[in-house]
């Protein structure tokens, strides 16, 4: 467990051995005017007023916690809190960052942003921010993911974005980083990227998981009221690992105990799924090092979930750590099982989660008997599933 | 010394500046950038940059990422490129360098990636995605054999960066054109001038500059201040773009034989 007085990341961008700046020199001084600005600005009044302000009135903070108590009984497990990053604006916990990173980029004096997205969240959340902002927005994604999130595809044009399809490698959100790393190493002087997950290099993983941290600050003060105590266990959904790593953070000086569940897509023995922190193996990508899905000539592989936010070959630096350490346990589920999951939490609730944190559901219910009846445990439900009705409703065969 | 060193040290001697010429290596197979080599050594060039595909190169434009894809297609790896470098080291005297993204090296293992890259007759190494400040370990293998490490410095680098890439490069410096990812451009900025001298004033290592020059023309401006021009995607164009592998050898021969041409003046 890391020590209260090691701050994480170091002075060089590390979590233990992962993370870093491996990034080509023309984006090494935004990079440091990006860390200078950020640590300026996080405890500055006026900016943190301002960000507080719109999570309050604007995202409608604090989202709820809420008691699935048909959720618990269907499954025979522990007590199930749902902390409901779905209600938040946007529909997902990626407006979190986005409010945060936009706030930043406007005092930074940067007018045009970028994005990379996959299951079109980020995207939404950053042409979110950008129309209230009033800054320029262009958003990279994949070929397979404007298809396969058409809804949130129309919300970003609907909001002024502008989209630019990525036609490269496996056309998802791996592709959708590059393209945009590229624009910005083009137009590093007046655009800033915000990076939607705590991938990339320093300082982004820091300053994703500090603005995202809000979720288990919340889950923290809610639970106390409600159950009088921590809970025994947090477990959610890890794509790249913004939610999950929001959630886990302010507890990670408790003896909480972290379940990580990634997207073992049709499998692990096929070859074709997001596992990084279960069978991925260490290296470098995006400006980071951590575990990726790669091959034995350090190729990076693509990565297949059916649930595009998942569908990532890598993962946080600062997940990493937490595996390595043991501080968190990871394992995967695949995309049948998450579609279960998926059917449960709309069956037993009434609430249709995105396919992301229907992983989280699948998870717990896969390991429901290890725990105990009284145990305590927060899921956070990391977003809403009205974008993946299309893809859902086909695999039930629903007309 | 260093077979880098050896032709600055000569080229100066002369008056001359360098000509870099960059290809992909197994765009469209191994054998065939064997070829592309000894011709584009032939003809002229001063130092050749081996690019190695890799499957997120983010620092290159179109050009590159295609020629890169193709050559993914056929499983060219970093292993077999060294290999196919020491096959063709006892041909060509010209210096080689590997460009190459950090994941295959650190994938390979650093250690035995200096030690495999200097022994099969490479001379220098060129990461885009590694900065000196993580580059500690492979500078400690490389300085032992005495391969050289290249960086960068780009128009935003602050002036304690460009000390930084100085004082960690070997061989000679990269300064980057302008802002952005490989690829010609018809208009390269004015400011490059002043930037490469006040470098040269820092420093007597070479400097040379590179991203979108294509043309004899910009070869000739950049050379006249520089101490070595790079061109990477107009070669790969010429080898993607010929109909036969006998239009590809002569197109390629006399476009190097052109921009050689275009520095030496």
């Amino acid at each position: 467990m890391n020590k209260k007085n090691i701050p994480m990341p170091n002075k060089t961008g590390y979590f233990g051995i992962f993370g870093g700046k491996f990034m080509p020199e023309s984006t090494m001084r935004a990079l440091e005017e990006l860390e200078t600005a950020y640590r300026k600005y996080k405890n500055d009044k006026d900016f943190v007023k301002e960000l507080n302000y719109y999570l309050k009135d604007y995202v409608g903070r604090p989202t709820a916690l809420y008691y699935a108590q048909q959720l618990s009984k269907a499954i025979k497990g522990p007590k199930i809190y749902l902390k409901r990053e779905d209600l938040a604006h946007t529909g997902a916990h990626k407006i979190n960052n986005t409010m945060g990173q936009a706030i930043l980029a406007k005092r930074m004096g940067k007018k045009r942003i970028i994005a990379e997205t996959g299951a079109g969240q980020h995207g939404v959340a950053t042409a979110t921010a950008c129309a209230l902002m009033k800054m320029e927005c262009h958003i990279y994604m994949g070929k397979e993911d404007i298809r396969r999130q058409r809804l949130n595809v129309l919300r970003m044009k609907l909001l002024g974005a502008e989209i630019i399809p990525v036609t490269s490698g496996s056309c998802t959100l791996k592709d959708a980083t590059n393209e945009a790393i590229r624009d910005w190493v083009t137009n590093i002087r007046h655009t800033h990227y915000i990076i939607g997950s705590i991938i990339g290099p320093h300082p982004y993983p820091m300053i994703v998981r500090d603005f995202q941290c809000i979720i288990g600050k919340e889950s923290k003060k809610q639970i106390m009221e409600k159950e009088g105590k921590l809970p025994d266990y947090l477990i959610a959904c890890v794509g790249a690992g913004s939610n999950s790593i929001g959630m886990f953070y302010p507890f990670h000086d408790t003896n909480v105990k972290f379940i990580g569940i990634e997207a073992a897509g049709y499998g692990i023995k096929s070859g074709k799924h997001a596992a990084s922190l279960v069978i991925g193996e260490l290296g470098i990508l995006h400006g980071a090092k951590s575990y990726l899905l790669q091959d034995e000539n350090g190729q990076v592989q693509n990565a297949h979930s059916i649930a595009p936010g998942l569908d990532y070959p890598g993962v946080g630096p600062e997940h990493a750590f937490y595996k390595k350490t043991k501080r968190a346990e990871y394992f995967a589920v695949t995309d049948k099982e998450a579609l279960e999951g998926f059917d449960l939490l709309a069956k037993t609730e009434g609430i249709l989660p995105a396919l992301e944190a229907a992983h989280a559901i699948a998870g717990l219910k896969k390991i429901a008997r290890k725990f105990k009846k009284k145990d305590v445990v927060i899921l956070c439900l990391s977003g809403r599933g009205d974008k993946d009705v299309d893809i859902v409703a086909e695999t039930f065969k629903l007309q | 010394m260093n077979r880098i060193d050896v032709t600055f040290k000569d080229l100066r001697k002369n008056g001359k500046k360098a000509f870099i010429a960059y290809l992909t290596c197994g765009d469209p197979d191994l054998k065939t950038t064997a070829e592309c080599i000894k011709v584009i050594s032939d003809n002229g060039a001063d130092i050749i940059e081996l690019g190695v595909p890799f499957s997120d190169p983010l620092a290159d434009g179109p050009t590159i990422q295609v020629a890169s894809q193709r050559a993914l297609k056929n499983n060219v790896s970093l292993a077999a490129i060294i290999k196919m470098v020491s096959k063709i080291r006892s041909k060509i005297d010209t210096p080689l360098v590997l460009m190459t993204y950090y994941n295959p090296v650190f994938h390979y293992d650093i250690r035995n990636f200096v030690q495999d890259a200097k022994k099969a007759g490479v001379d220098g190494v060129i990461i885009p995605d590694l900065p000196p400040e993580e580059a500690s370990q492979i500078e400690m293998f490389a300085r032992k054999l005495e391969l050289a490490t290249i960086y960068f410095a780009s128009p935003t680098s602050s002036e304690q960066r460009k000390k930084i890439a100085i004082s960690h490069s070997r061989g000679f410096i990269y300064y980057v054109s302008t802002t952005g990812v490989t690829g010609k451009r018809t208009n390269l900025p004015d400011s490059i001038k002043k930037d490469v001298k006040n470098l040269q004033k820092i420093t007597s290592k070479p400097i040379c500059v590179g991203f979108g020059i294509s043309t004899p023309a910009q070869a000739k401006k950049i050379a006249s201040f520089a101490d070595g021009i790079i061109v990477g995607s107009a070669i790969v164009e010429k080898i993607d773009t010929a109909k036969s592998k006998r239009e590809m050898i002569k197109s390629l021969g006399t476009f190097i034989k052109q921009m050689a041409k275009a520095v030496s003046i």
